[in-house]
């Protein structure tokens, strides 16, 4: 394992996060400068939406800068919290509270699979284990009244909270040729693209959105926000990747593609399970924001894709 | 003595309580602004697990934890010595005789020492925590508490998930988010069937509120 104390300053990973504080920097002051001069509707909302965004991108960048363990532990604590949020909206029955105590203690398991790169029982762990072991400790609870509902409902949490994020971490200790933290510039740029896009699909939703996309499920999201976030990304994409991972621009350009269609539809899915159980919002752990469902929703559908992508044509 | 107590009360809730209330719970709270940070005044909360005082606890700053005062059933939190210690000297509680045999009159004389002193009362008027996240029927002691005092507010505070998380008889925590829904106060009723039926229609009001799961 490589040491980031060894790293040169100039590191891609060092320059891009000094990046992205400037971008935050400048965010901060625009939405500033833009509640001041009263141009927005709802400038409580903006201003903490901000706040939230310096802790996320905080804790983010501080567990980078402590080393592969702290990441891996952020992202599994992420996991955790996603899990609980889920767990707290979904319908779920009083006798499953064991039940659901072990799926708990996937986490653990699944990113200490991740901390000792055994590719092998990590990619079907969740899928294989967690599954048949989840199904019979609730069979043990001899409760059938709603058993298939619960035993799905269950395990497609784990699923997208546990397996599904878990593909961030794994990307760290993807071995990738002799480059040095080539897995930080990966998961940087995973996490920079996806919620880029969701700000890129905002904000031309906002400024050009009319006909609408998938209006059942989220009545806000428009083909233009869909097209301008897709194609905002992909040009980013060629342009961030080849600085900051190992994939040339043409591979870069294909990653973004796949992160800004893939990221839409995590979006949708969440909202589906919101519009499901007629609620806004998925918890209040991020103010402006939501709950963690709702910030990481998409990057729960990029993270397997776009590693198994970077996993075929590098690793 | 005192002072050691107040010591390890302060510990326990910076330490333990709020901890586990932030990581291992988490709260999704509505209506903050409304909870009374001052005595006297009194908060009725629906009731399903020994959770419940924590997170109520848990919302007011350190320095003023001393002044929240739970009221909890003395046959059950005075049980044995470790115990009593820890409920009146640690999470300070007042204990209520809940037999039905107590004197009415000198009932609620500590409590109202506590309102004199200026203290904020929480109150569980189902009684008991009963079936996991249901409501039961809820009794009168609060009427009687405030019938005759003219300087206190009821605020009443609705929470679910508590009952999943660490309901009756269980001893293993399932971290799940829990909703704090906090109220208006309530108004001065006339006679006690008034009050509960409005304490009554306020819980089920502000359970509507709650995002997480209900039963």
């Amino acid at each position: 394992m490589f040491n980031f104390s060894t790293l040169d300053v100039s590191h891609p990973v060092y320059l891009t996060m000094a990046l992205v504080l400037m971008f935050l920097v400048l965010a901060h002051v625009i939405s500033y400068c833009l509640v001041k001069l009263n141009k927005i509707k709802s400038p409580e909302e903006l201003l903490l939406r901000i706040k939230s965004w310096w802790w996320i991108i905080g804790l983010l960048f501080l567990s980078i800068l402590s080393g592969l363990i702290a990441s891996i532990i952020l992202v599994a604590f992420i996991s955790f919290l996603a899990l609980k949020e889920y767990l707290s909206i979904v319908p779920t029955r009083q006798s499953d509270r064991r039940v659901i105590f072990w799926a708990y203690l996937t986490i653990p398991i699944q990113y200490y699979l991740v901390s000792i790169n055994w590719y092998g029982l990590f990619i079907i762990f969740v899928p294989v284990y967690v599954f048949l072991v989840l199904s019979v400790r609730m069979v043990l609870t001899g409760k059938n009244s709603g058993f298939i509902h619960s035993v799905g409902v269950l395990h497609w949490g784990v699923m997208l909270t546990v397996y599904s994020v878990s593909h961030v971490a794994y990307l760290l200790v993807l071995p990738i040729g002799e480059l040095k933290a080539t897995g930080f510039g990966l998961m940087l740029f995973l996490i920079m693209m996806t919620q880029l896009n969701d700000v890129c699909q905002y904000l031309f939703g906002k400024l050009l959105g009319r006909r609408k996309i998938i209006p059942a499920v989220s009545p806000n999201k428009t083909w233009a926000g869909f097209l301008g976030g897709v194609i905002s990304i992909t040009i980013l994409s060629g342009l961030i990747g080849p600085f900051l991972t190992p994939m040339d621009i043409p591979f870069s350009v294909m990653a973004g593609f796949v992160i800004a269609v893939t990221g839409f539809f995590g979006d949708v899915t969440i909202s589906s399970v919101k519009r499901d159980l007629q609620i806004k919002d998925s918890g209040q752990l991020l103010p402006g924001h939501g709950g963690i469902l709702d910030r990481i929703d998409s990057l729960m559908f990029t993270a397997p894709l776009f590693f198994h992508f970077v996993r075929y044509f590098y690793a | 003595m005192l002072k050691m107590n107040r010591l390890i009360q302060l510990l326990f809730f910076a330490l333990v309580v709020k901890p586990l209330v932030l990581i291992v719970l988490g709260l999704n709270i509505r209506g903050k602004k409304l909870l009374p940070m001052n005595g006297p005044s009194v908060i009725v909360a629906n009731h399903n697990s020994h959770l419940d005082t924590m997170v109520l606890m848990s919302l007011f700053p350190l320095f003023k934890m001393h002044k929240v005062r739970p009221v909890a059933a003395a046959d059950y939190f005075l049980k044995n010595r470790l115990m009593a210690w820890f409920s009146l000297k640690i999470i300070g509680i007042i204990p209520l005789e809940r037999s039905g045999k107590a004197n009415k009159n000198t009932l609620f004389n500590e409590c109202h020492q506590a309102l004199d002193n200026g203290e904020i009362l929480v109150l569980f008027p189902e009684g008991s925590r009963g079936e996991p996240d249901k409501m039961s029927p809820l009794k009168k002691g609060v009427y009687h508490l405030i019938k005759d005092r003219n300087d206190v507010s009821v605020t009443p505070v609705v929470m679910n998930g508590l009952g999943f998380a660490l309901p009756k008889g269980e001893g293993l925590l399932v971290p799940v988010n829990v909703d704090v829904i906090i109220g208006t106060a309530i108004d001065k009723a006339s006679n006690a069937e008034s009050f509960v039926n409005q304490l009554t229609n306020e819980f089920r009001h502000l359970k509507e509120l709650c995002i997480t799961k209900q039963n």
